[in-house]
């Protein structure tokens, strides 16, 4: 295969390593006390992107079986899975559950849908399980699908309990539980999709997208890569919607029970 | 004997994390006409028993019968029109008086209705207060305010029995006085129908409105 993009030497990786120095300078010199953060940052992007290159450049060595693509995608749900909640404030029990079926669910369905519904891969050199469509395409979904389901699991989380007083006056009064439950049902859905909605409205005005910027590096003509950005965000926008409708949705189920009772004390503070 | 409106039997809740009783076998009769008041020290476990009456926490043990048939056994929330809770510390949930005296009416169970904005009026008629008053901002009420405007929507719902947490904590003794004869008043109207248990710390004011007094301790009745 011709190669259309200049191949990177670790000289020029080592160039790169400059630039964080001069960030690492400015917080000396400003007395910002960021220089350690910054230094294990740095060290951290280094090594899980060169661990992630050796394991990468090994599922795409040719003729690799197909479930080695699927046991990949699957450890990359479990830790989006996990990395949800530990980046919530209030858990429940049941919460790790939760997150987990809601990120395979929605970013797999969704991942479905767009390689074998938009994009059209198909058997031989474009097959599903050729890792050069299904890796990225999940990476980004399950990217963007475990911003969605932190936030919105977060929100409700913060929500039912600064509103407490509120569930239980409606419940009292005759509300059902999803009555009382909605309000803080559609501001945790609404908090998920911000970054997305945001993203959506800036993307090549304010920021040009990583993937799109990438395939044009490596020698993509920029109509194509357009196409494929604008699938993406489609698809990211699907799996963040339905992996934050769904949490907080699994959420609800889990804290308002069918006899329209609120179970408060369910909720804790992590830490406590 | 008057029929009774609401009978709990045997209630106990555990405490979710401790090895403690918060409500241990309580029982209670609460008959059609007749205001109860239930008396005890703070954590004697008042609140949680009106709680669980009104079906809002899940209890370990026990049942609780309305008009003779399982509470809420088919339709809680049709329960809880009838058995009303009113919180100690009321949530208003809107910006104005008059929006937050609505609120109720945009839920499913009362929906049907229309709101009774003539009767509110003649409410705040006899609580001293004018049209002008619908207007007020949730956020500039006193909570003696507050819980007047709690219990005026409490009573627009027409529910059968009420359950008061204090009530008349947050008010001056007059309008506690004109809350206790509102009350009074209310129950008079149709006897065989309503019925009020009435949590009070204050012992003269339970002599004053109940005809039964009923005591807890510790999560449990100790005299009726």
């Amino acid at each position: 295969m011709p190669q259309d993009y200049i191949a990177l030497s670790p000289l020029q990786l080592g160039l790169a390593v400059l630039l964080v120095l001069i960030s690492g300078a400015v917080s000396l010199l400003l007395q910002l006390g960021m220089e350690r953060r910054l230094l294990v940052a740095a060290v951290r992007t280094v090594v899980q992107l060169l661990l992630i290159g050796f394991v990468l450049n090994w599922i795409f060595a040719p003729d690799q079986p197909w479930y080695v693509v699927i046991l990949m995608i699957a450890v990359m749900t479990l830790i989006a899975g996990g990395a949800a909640v530990r980046r919530t404030e209030r858990r429940y029990r049941g919460i790790w559950l939760d997150s987990l079926i809601a990120m395979w669910a929605s970013s797999w369905i969704v991942g479905a849908a767009g390689l074998f519904g938009i994009i059209g891969v198909q058997q031989g050199d474009h097959a599903w399980y050729h890792p050069q469509y299904s890796i990225p395409l999940l990476g980004m979904i399950l990217g963007n699908t475990l911003n969605g389901i932190a936030l919105g699991l977060d929100r409700f989380g913060e929500e039912v309990t600064a509103k407490r007083d509120q569930i239980e006056t409606l419940l009292a009064l005759g509300a059902t539980r999803w009555e009382a439950a909605r309000e803080p049902i559609q501001n945790a859905v609404r908090t998920g999709m911000i970054p997305t909605i945001n993203t959506m409205m800036v993307v090549g005005l304010v920021s040009l997208p990583g993937m799109m910027t990438g395939q044009i590096l490596a020698g993509m003509a920029p109509g194509q890569a357009v196409r494929y950005q604008i699938v993406i965000m489609f698809i990211i926008a699907a799996g963040t919607a339905l992996g934050t409708v769904g949490v907080v949705i699994f959420g609800y189920f889990h804290l308002f029970n069918a006899r329209h009772q609120f179970l408060a004390d369910r909720v804790w503070k992590k830490d406590e | 004997m008057m029929t009774a409106l609401l009978v709990a039997r045997g209630l106990s809740r555990r405490h979710p994390r401790q090895d403690q009783w918060l409500l241990e076998n309580v029982s209670l009769r609460l008959a059609a006409g007749e205001c109860v008041a239930v008396a005890g020290a703070t954590g004697a476990g008042k609140t949680l028993l009106l709680r669980a009456l009104a079906l809002l926490d899940p209890i370990e043990t026990g049942e609780i019968f309305f008009l003779g048939r399982p509470a809420g056994a088919a339709d809680v929330p049709a329960y809880r029109r009838a058995v009303t809770y009113l919180h100690q510390r009321p949530c208003l949930m809107a910006e104005t008086v008059e929006a937050a005296l609505r609120r109720p009416w945009g839920l499913t169970i009362h929906r049907q209705r229309p709101f009774p904005r003539e009767e509110a009026l003649a409410l705040l008629g006899r609580l001293g207060r004018g049209e002008t008053f619908l207007d007020q901002r949730g956020a500039n009420l006193s909570g003696g305010e507050m819980q007047i405007t709690a219990l005026l929507r409490a009573l627009l719902l027409s529910p059968r029995v009420l359950l008061l947490d204090e009530p008349t904590a947050a008010l001056d003794p007059q309008t506690t006085a004109t809350v206790e004869s509102l009350l009074r008043n209310w129950r008079a109207e149709v006897p065989e129908e309503r019925a009020i248990l009435w949590v009070s710390h204050d012992a003269a004011q339970a002599e004053r409105v109940a005809d039964r007094l009923v005591h807890m301790d510790n999560g449990s009745i100790q005299e009726i």
